[in-house]
């Protein structure tokens, strides 16, 4: 379905990496990764998220010019659901908001590295629904995304289960 | 820097602490780095008022990172196949997060020498918020 380009460059990497505190110099330091097994920097298992950078209608992130649904004068900078006429009520953004990340998987099949311009192509997988004893009933749908390298051959592949629940999930 | 076949047998386990005191900003930081602007974790007013949780969470992502860095201290870099996991607890700012592998099988794959390990993330509390598995490639 949907099929974008993903440049990856050495910041990025050092970047991501630092957002999960991981501080192997593999990452960030070429001189070091050049002495290295993999001989290079290359990217951490979970850097592919980043692609939503790059993801043109990617949902969570904010569009320039365009209302966000978080707070800025008002709690939320759209009209809660609840509040939404039922004929205009846009589904897909409703359900962003309770949708939550409940399964993630990586299947590696060689290593990510800077100057790579990666083919990202997404298709939807299963879909299924669950009562929840947290969260009221919860509806799966899993995405699949793969990450080919500029010889078509694949890089990463990425599955995604999200959930969508009916209320806030129970802390208990 | 790749684990032997003949060193590592089922059972064997490695861990890590890979968060201390999870600070909101850190979550920030992971929102600009991959692009998840979500408010449920950049924006307290939104996950308070709106969503009606305690307050922001960590990104489910944030803690497979992290608990990912524990894996390729361990396994080596470039050496992961395989690496999955399912979010069983939300994450908090405050948190702590002890990441951890135990061998669950060593297996022979096109000539490829595999071990599988569990993976479980727990918080301070002991109590997971990743269950997952990896596969990794090693000496033989």
């Amino acid at each position: 379905m949907a099929e974008f380009k993903f440049p990856v460059d050495a910041s990025q990497i050092m970047l991501f990496a630092r957002a999960v505190g991981d501080k192997n110099p593999i990452y960030h330091d070429s001189e070091y990764a050049s002495g290295t097994e993999v001989k290079g920097i290359v990217a951490p298992p979970t850097f592919v998220q980043a692609s939503a950078q790059y993801d043109p209608k990617f949902p969570l992130r904010p569009a320039i010019g365009q209302p966000w649904f978080g707070s800025g004068k008002e709690a939320t900078g759209t009209p809660k659901p609840k509040e939404q006429p039922k004929e205009k009520s846009e589904k897909k953004n409703s359900d962003s908001a309770r949708m939550l990340h409940a399964e993630q998987q990586y299947i590696y099949h060689k290593p990510i590295r800077p100057g790579d311009d990666l083919s990202v192509t997404t298709k939807r997988g299963n879909s299924w629904e669950k009562e929840g004893r947290r969260g009221g009933t919860m509806s799966f749908s899993e995405t699949i995304t793969e990450f080919r390298d500029s010889k078509g051959e694949l890089v990463v592949t990425a599955t995604s289960v999200g959930v969508t629940t009916g209320k806030a999930v129970s802390q208990d | 820097m790749a684990l032997h076949a003949s060193t590592l047998k089922i059972g064997d386990t490695y861990e890590e602490l890979v968060a201390e005191n999870l600070s909101r900003t850190q979550i920030v930081q992971y929102a600009g780095a991959s692009g998840d602007y979500m408010p449920l974790h950049t924006d307290e007013v939104y996950a308070r008022e709106i969503a009606g949780y305690p307050g922001v969470f960590a990104h489910g992502m944030l803690s497979m990172g992290a608990t990912g860095a524990m894996l390729t201290n361990w396994v080596g870099d470039g050496h992961l196949t395989e690496y999955s996991a399912r979010f069983t607890r939300q994450v908090w700012p405050g948190d702590d997060l002890l990441a951890k592998a135990t061998i669950t099988n060593i297996i022979q794959e096109n000539g490829e020498t595999l071990a599988e390990m569990d993976v479980l993330t727990t918080n301070q509390d002991g109590q997971s918020v990743i269950s997952g598995k990896a596969t990794a490639r090693i000496d033989a």
